[in-house]
């Protein structure tokens, strides 16, 4: 059966083969035998043609006409450049008339001043008025210029080569305003495509500069080591190309926002294990932390060589203006042509930076300063021990004293005004001046928020005693 | 490379007219620069001191000592916290009422101001339009923001009309919604162009498509107008049409920071919002003091007028000063009055022969390359400040035509009619 319809096919093949080149048996054209396959070429050859000759189908565009742009331009209603202005937006702070010392004067009454950065009590320190007088009398106030175009001086590069020598590292670079040199460095370094593991309760400055390098950023929970050992687990197993990214592990020595004290031993030790790269902030922790004051590293023992960067403002232990940045020799010259707050900006004031150098020198010669804090800490935490209503949720050891409230009423808004009210009645009753948190709609941090009490070392244990009770007075009047 | 020694020239006195730059030299081809303790004298032509005062100054150094010792160098709290010092609140008031706005809040960095305010103000869903040869500090801020950031063509208020109408219909990106607000950045003057904005037509553009208006007066305050207010003042703009003044003190008034004035609703949101003033130290005691001295002498209030001398001065100086140069056949770019004066200089490598010639016969000027300026477009720019005599001004001329010649820059023959030309030409670049 299938053999003869396989003859059958044959035979109608043949028959039809003969029939088509029956006519054109014996034509020959340009040299070539016409065969009958040529006529099943040129057909399908036309149709091709036609095919893509064919215009393809787009819908009809149209664009808006010049009525209607102007039509679309009258309707529309902008909103208005800010929101209208609530109650709580008019909050005056103290406006205060002597020296940010540890005593100052608000309204004319002597008040204890717990508001203020100074853990050294620099502030209106002979030397450094002397050394701030002679470079005003000798440079002016300002720089003019930026550190390309002139405005190096030659205080500038002497601050440097002190704070290089105090902190045994090879090279610094001076900004000129604390906030801008965090985010200024972590831009130059951190591209986009990079991985960053962030501490979730990094201040402000830290936030924008990660903010504006554009790479992956993780946050891990606020100074938890095992948080951190498990986000640096899961990137390094979960995606094969990490391997051929830069990793960057970004924290602060001493918390801004809630007074704890990072653990760099185990972030080294880690650092190490994963190889990331360590960019530590010592704003709070320069001249504070560790036997002689050189910041974290001796605190915990750590070679400073091992943290890839370190910044620091130097608005907080060193009573004076700016920032700086230290580490590597390679690390900072390239922060000397690609650090926009650096190149675009204008340099620090003279007298800030000879200011800076005197107070390294006074830290450098006086060590009993440190250990004045170290005490005034241990004290404030036995006074405020037993406070209700609030706990204190900073490390024993960290200039920061953090009272943060035990029951949140669950709005953050609500807390703050509180706190803040709790602020006032101090300054109003008791002539205390004390800082309640603020938080601006652009920090992401989601830290519990509290009292903050700025120990210094020119507090004497009168002015600590008495913030503790009036603190636990208000504290129980307010919060019960 | 090979020209590093052009650039972050260190300097052992104050920014003054004249100044000792520190000797450098290099054993390695340039790659680093170690300093020696001798300087040499040199006509400064670099530092932004308009008005004179980066020195020592007879009725402003006296007072900021004062309030040094009375407040000392720094306050180490932010402005919430226990920052605001009674000269703080006296240094708004008087940048307020200089400017011409109800109210002004200050920062300690200008820098740090354009990259603080602008995301406070707006945000995801609004439009910046910006001019395309404006600040990093502006392109930082916008990008912070996280607004949309679109550019029109620099000082064309033509371009700006066709940008917003073109993105006021279309909306949003995507999803063509309508934007939520709509900001548009310019300057006063262009630091590297040394042009004034032309604010009249962009403040009408603005208020007929109803967008803001954000000015940053960086180089313009103290230095123009006929009592140093700026662009507004000289090209009889109302200060209520701008509706955010932004300024730097770091040129004009010796000192350093920056403000925003505005509104006083829009200065009380940003208080109670803006990062630079809630997280950060505030501006130094004594640097506010020079703020609020160099104001008075400018307006008067010290006595003397040698504020009013200042400011004609500098007005004589730049206007003269561009005036010989482009006699002399050297292309300048800027409008008159504008104390800016870039020399163009085109060919990169003429950069560091044109600077190390001036430095051999002790003048001391700034050359820009890339990456600030294009790659071919090259230029020396001269600051002039009220401090510089006729005669500096003279030696000056004298030391860079001798270095135009021998690099070969003057591109336009010494001939005075030519210079309706050249005016043309510089429009249009």
């Amino acid at each position: 059966m299938d053999t003869n319809l396989v003859e059958m096919f044959r035979a109608g093949l043949n028959w039809v083969t003969m029939a088509l080149d029956a006519p054109s048996a014996r034509v020959v054209l340009f040299g070539v035998r016409i065969q009958w396959h040529i006529f099943v070429e040129v057909l399908l050859g036309f149709v091709i043609v036609i095919l893509l000759s064919q215009k393809s189908y787009k819908p009809p565009k149209r664009p808006l006409t010049e009525q209607e742009i102007d039509e679309l331009c009258d309707e529309w209603v902008p909103e208005p450049l800010i929101p209208p202005i609530t109650e709580d937006m008019m909050h005056e702070p103290p406006v205060l008339e002597s020296a940010a010392g540890p005593h100052t004067t608000v309204n004319g009454k002597d008040v204890v001043n717990f508001a203020s950065a100074n853990y050294l009590g620099l502030i209106g320190h002979e030397k450094l008025l002397e050394s701030c007088t002679s470079a005003l009398e000798k440079y002016g106030v300002g720089s003019c210029g930026p550190r390309g175009f002139y405005g190096t001086i030659d205080v500038h590069l002497d601050c440097e080569t002190r704070i290089s020598k105090f902190l045994s590292t090879p090279d610094t670079i001076l900004y000129s305003y604390g906030l801008s040199t965090m985010f200024s460095t972590i831009p130059c370094f951190c591209k986009k495509g990079d991985i960053i593991v962030a501490d979730e309760g990094v201040h402000w400055g830290i936030q924008n500069g990660l903010q504006l390098s554009r790479s992956t950023i993780v946050y891990f929970k606020h100074n938890d080591m095992d948080s951190l050992r498990s986000t640096l687990e899961k990137i390094m197993t979960k995606n094969k190309r990490s391997k051929n990214l830069r990793r960057y592990i970004v924290a602060e020595a001493v918390y801004q926002n809630s007074g704890q004290i990072a653990p760099l031993d185990e972030i080294v030790k880690l650092k190490e294990k994963y190889k990331f790269r360590v960019i530590l902030d010592e704003s709070n922790s320069f001249g504070v932390l560790g036997r002689s004051g050189r910041g974290l590293a001796e605190h915990h023992g750590v070679p400073i060589e091992k943290i890839d960067v370190v910044t620091a403002a130097m608005g907080h232990a060193l009573a004076t203006e700016g920032g700086f940045c230290t580490g590597n020799a390679r690390i900072i010259d390239y922060q000397r042509l690609s650090s926009s707050g650096y190149v675009f900006s204008a340099s620090l004031p003279p007298y800030l930076a000879s200011a800076a150098i005197t107070a390294i020198d006074v830290i450098d010669q006086n060590p009993d300063l440190l250990v004045k804090m170290k005490q005034n800490i241990a004290l404030l935490w036995k006074g405020l021990k037993d406070i209700k209503g609030m706990s204190l949720a900073s490390d024993p050891e960290s200039p920061i004293v953090f009272l943060e409230l035990e029951k949140s009423s669950g709005s953050t808004k609500e807390d703050l005004l509180l706190l803040e009210k709790m602020a006032d009645r101090a300054l109003k009753e008791d002539s205390l001046l004390v800082v309640s948190s603020k938080k601006s709609f652009l920090d992401k941090c989601r830290l519990p928020v509290g009292i903050k009490l700025l120990v210094s070392a020119g507090h004497s244990e009168s002015d600590l005693i008495k913030v503790s009770e009036s603190l636990k007075r208000l504290a129980s009047e307010l919060l019960l | 490379m090979k020209n590093f020694d052009c650039f972050n020239r260190p300097i052992s006195s104050a920014p003054d007219s004249w100044v000792d730059v520190i000797e450098r030299y290099s054993n390695d081809n340039n790659k680093t620069l170690k300093r020696t303790t001798k300087s040499t004298r040199c006509l400064n032509l670099g530092s932004y001191n308009y008005l004179g005062f980066g020195s020592f100054d007879e009725y402003c150094t006296p007072r900021v000592i004062e309030s040094l010792k009375k407040f000392s160098a720094s306050t180490c709290s932010s402005r919430v916290d226990a920052g605001t010092t009674s000269v703080h609140a006296e240094l708004e008031e008087c940048v307020a009422k200089y400017v011409g706005k109800p109210a002004a809040i200050v920062t300690g960095m200008g820098f740090a101001t354009n990259s603080a305010i602008i995301p406070v103000l707006i945000g995801k869903g609004g439009l910046i339009i910006s001019d395309s040869l404006n600040h990093t500090s502006i392109v930082n801020g916008a990008r912070g923001s996280g607004a949309t950031i679109r550019v029109f063509q620099h000082n064309t208020p033509a371009h700006l009309e066709r940008v917003l109408k073109e993105q006021i219909a279309e909306g949003q990106p995507r999803t063509h919604r309508p934007w939520k607000k709509i900001i548009v950045v310019v300057e006063g003057i262009y630091s590297m162009e040394g042009e004034i904005c032309q604010l009249p037509e962009i403040v009408s553009v603005c208020k007929k498509y109803k967008a803001y208006v954000y000015l940053d007066e960086a180089h313009s305050i103290g230095a123009i107008g006929k009592t140093g207010r700026g662009v507004c003042e000289l090209l009889g703009v109302d200060t209520a049409d701008v509706d955010i003044m932004m300024g730097t003190f770091t040129k004009s008034f010796g000192s350093c920071g920056g403000y925003i004035a505005g509104s006083k609703d829009l200065i009380q949101y940003l208080k109670y919002h803006c990062p630079a003033h809630l997280y950060a130290t505030s501006i130094s005691t004594p640097s506010a003091q020079q703020i609020i001295s160099a104001i008075k002498v400018i307006l008067g209030e010290d006595g003397s007028n040698r504020g009013a001398q200042k400011l004609a001065r500098i007005r004589e100086n730049s206007n003269f000063f561009r005036a010989e140069l482009q006699k002399m056949g050297f292309e300048v770019l800027g409008d008159n009055d504008s104390p800016v004066m870039p020399i163009m200089l085109y060919n990169p490598a003429k950069i560091p022969a044109f600077s190390r010639e001036c430095l051999r016969e002790n003048v001391a000027v700034v050359v820009v390359g890339f990456p600030a300026t294009p790659l071919l477009l090259a230029r020396a720019r001269i600051c002039i400040s009220a401090s510089h005599s006729r005669e500096d001004l003279i030696k000056a001329l004298k030391v860079i035509s001798k270095a135009g010649d021998l690099t070969g820059i003057k591109y336009f023959p010494a001939a005075p009619k030519k210079q309706e030309e050249e005016k043309d030409r510089m429009k249009l670049d």
